[in-house]
């Protein structure tokens, strides 16, 4: 079975083509059935082949053909499977056929029911091929494939310019980070004369000591592909306005899996990673500040879609902080965690935007938990996991990353000073804030949304395609986190916490302390900022944090609106005029021949007639 | 013969007045019928000139271009009648300004 694996991408892929060429004529139950079926089929296969790889436990190679041969280069198109690619599968065929199912029905009155199916699977299929990849450039095959799909399903509804425009920023600010993701592929290949991962990692282990210049310049530029796909800082201004995509496939590309591409790079090279301890930190540093800007900026923020956006960004921060300190594992934990809590919240917002006619603000929601119980049942449940209250999955791996954090030192000097001895606890209490602020933000959206005074009347109800992935999740959501991960065994082992009871119950602690913070201010009213958030400094913070740290705004005044200058400046070139010119000037002496074929055929004649009379002056004059 | 020889000029100048004539009536008439007649005064006034020159230089080229002359007459009259009768089927009338419906 294990030989057959390639079975698991190629099932969505032939479903994606064939909703592709023949989608238009085919009957919507057909395409439901094929486009949530195919993943249901790959899901299966996925679980037969975990069970069996789990009892031979060493890793395998599917070569499959050899892809080119360009000199030494021959790439071969071939699969690796460890526990590391079991438990992404896992996830994207598992968590992909819930929301394909809740699909089917979300998307059931599309006219472009098909076309959006036919987009889903293609995703399903290339992320398939990137976390199955045994080399960097067929990792990079698929890790532009789901870059195409995102742009296309973010711009699903082309018919709002609005949508063109967000799926283009989603694809250009990814572009950024995916060159340097390609310049650190030549870099490695010129460097080690392959791709093969664990080929590569092997040999750079030899060749290159830890601390060495060009381990350190390759992970840099692997870090920067990593950090425009899972929305870091800086290049994280793509991800907010992706929402303009249909909700599925914000919970399955935006939340669950695409993003998380970043950190399963950085967890698939680690090897390389460690030979640079210099950007681990500054991998821990970037998840660090991305936390906890996005998680003020979730604050602030009024559309359903855009507080779970940021707080992605925020959770994927802590999967970077976790993966800089050398939590591999919990990283990869937090992965899977946040892949089945924030799958669904999307899919219950999602469901709230669905029943209350794409009302996005949440402030015209409200009261809904007595006539959504399902919903409200689902969203409590997703919160409680993201706030990692305890017991939920959420705690657990927010847990071993804080523990994580917090043990973390390096041997880092920075202009005389040893900052690394001293930065893991400042680490720690960073993502302890952020914890805070992630239960503030989830549950203010919780009492905001579902206590308080109704303000829309819901008038749709959930079939059970909509309700039965919802339960499921939370299924998922609350247990989810009670099993270790068997993928201890791909990263280097690492010591037990040996911390004090204390920090353990502050780690505890604070997230209980964000939900008691948001019950007083949102739902009991007794705590209000009121008197600091309408002064004239408050309103500017606010109006700051909800624009994401003017970010966009640095963006389009450093970068967008000088090229749009230029692009413009260009345009009305000079060179260009003298072409406008011939073509202006044929276009005039046209007008005037057409205008002369009137058809009157006294006026030819009149005109013959004058023209030999001048032709016979000419002749006699020059005579 | 001799006695009623009129000279060159006085023929040449009576056939430009006709040809002006003929040339006049093309352009101003606009029944397509009249235009044909005017385009067959025009031709005889140039037949008139090559019989007038034929017979002041002694040759019999001037009558033979004549024969020719009377023969693309012919031929050219034919055809326009042709076109005169679909004209006045196609438009009812024989107005040569109302056939640049033609052009659109």
């Amino acid at each position: 079975m294990l030989n057959n694996v390639w079975l698991v991408p190629l099932l969505p892929f032939i479903s994606s083509v064939l909703l592709i060429l023949f989608g238009r004529r085919l009957p919507r139950k057909l395409i439901a059935v094929m486009g949530a079926g195919s993943i249901g089929f790959a899901a299966a296969l996925v679980l037969i082949v975990g069970l069996q790889f789990m009892q031979s436990q060493t890793s395998y190679t599917v070569h499959l053909w050899s892809w080119m041969q360009i000199g030494d280069f021959s790439p071969n198109f071939s699969f690796y499977i460890d526990q590391l690619t079991i438990v992404m599968m896992s996830i994207i065929t598992g968590v992909g056929f819930l929301i394909h199912l809740y699909s089917t029905e979300f998307m059931q009155d599309d006219s472009d029911f098909s076309r959006y199916f036919a987009y889903m699977n293609m995703f399903v299929a290339t992320m398939l091929i990137l976390v199955l990849a045994d080399n960097l450039l067929l990792l990079y095959l698929g890790w532009e494939g789901v870059g195409v799909c995102s742009y296309l399903l973010v711009g699903f509804w082309y018919k709002d310019p609005a949508n063109g425009a967000a799926s283009r920023k989603a694809f250009v600010v990814t572009r950024v980070g995916d060159t340097a993701m390609a310049l650190g592929l030549l870099l490695l290949f010129t460097e080690l004369r392959t791709l093969e991962i664990q080929a590569m990692l092997d040999a750079a282990n030899t060749a290159w000591g830890v601390g060495d210049t060009i381990p350190t310049i390759a992970a840099l530029l692997l870090l920067g592909g990593a950090v425009g796909k899972s929305a870091q800082l800086p290049l994280h201004t793509w991800l907010p306005d992706a929402m303009a995509g249909p909700t599925p496939v914000s919970a399955l590309i935006h939340a669950a899996t695409m993003v998380t591409a970043g950190v399963y790079l950085i967890a698939r090279t680690h090897g390389l990673f460690i030979l640079a301890p210099d950007v681990l930190m500054l991998v821990a540093v970037i998840g660090l500040a991305t936390l906890l800007i996005a998680a003020f900026t979730a604050l602030n923020q009024t559309d359903i879609k855009r507080i779970l956006a940021y707080s992605t960004i925020s959770q994927i921060g802590y999967m970077f902080l976790a993966l800089g300190v050398g939590a591999w594992s919990a990283s990869v934990f937090h992965l899977m965690t946040h892949a089945f809590f924030k799958a669904l919240l999307f899919l219950a917002a999602g469901a709230v935007i669905h029943c209350l006619h794409h009302e996005h603000n949440i402030f015209r929601m409200g009261g809904l938990r007595r006539k959504l119980p399902v919903v409200f049942w689902s969203f409590l449940i997703g919160s409680a996991a993201l706030a990692a209250l305890p017991f939920t999955s959420g705690f657990f791996s927010k847990d071993q990353i804080l523990l994580s954090a917090f043990e973390y030192h390096s041997s880092l000097t920075l202009l005389g000073f040893n900052l690394g001895s001293s930065i893991g606890p400042w680490l720690w209490a960073g993502g302890l804030l952020g914890a805070m602020l992630t239960a503030i933000y989830s549950f203010r959206l919780v009492f905001i949304v579902f206590f308080g005074e109704a303000q829309t009347e819901p008038n749709n109800h959930l079939g059970w395609r909509m309700a039965w992935p919802l339960a499921l999740l939370c299924l998922l959501s609350l247990i989810g986190g009670w099993f270790t991960l068997p993928i201890a065994s791909v990263f280097p082992a690492s010591a037990e916490h040996q911390v004090s009871h204390l920090i353990e119950g502050i780690s505890i602690a604070i997230p209980l302390i964000g939900v008691l913070i948001a019950w007083l201010i949102y739902y009991k009213h007794s705590l209000s900022f009121s008197s600091f958030t309408t002064s004239s400094s408050g309103q500017a913070l606010r109006r700051f944090w909800k624009g994401g740290w003017g970010i966009d705004t640095l963006y389009n005044t450093m970068l967008v609106s000088p090229y749009v200058t230029i692009a413009s400046a260009m345009r009305d070139e000079w060179l260009d005029k003298i072409y406008h010119a011939v073509v202006t000037i044929s276009v005039l002496l046209h007008q005037v021949l057409s205008d002369s074929q009137s058809g009157k055929m006294r006026w030819y004649i009149i005109s013959m007639v004058f023209g030999l009379i001048i032709l016979i002056s000419i002749l006699g004059w020059a005579n | 013969m001799d006695g009623l020889a009129i000279p060159l000029n006085h023929v040449l100048i009576v056939a430009l007045l006709l040809f002006i004539t003929g040339l006049a009536g093309l352009m101003f008439r606009r029944n397509v019928i009249f235009m044909l007649m005017a385009l067959e005064v025009m031709l005889n006034s140039a037949g008139l000139a090559f019989v007038a020159a034929g017979t002041a230089w002694q040759q019999a080229d001037g009558q033979v271009i004549f024969m020719l002359i009377l023969a693309v007459a012919a031929a050219e009259v034919s055809v326009g009648l042709g076109l005169v009768l679909q004209i006045q089927r196609r438009f009812r009338t024989l107005d040569m300004d109302q056939a640049k419906r033609l052009n659109s």
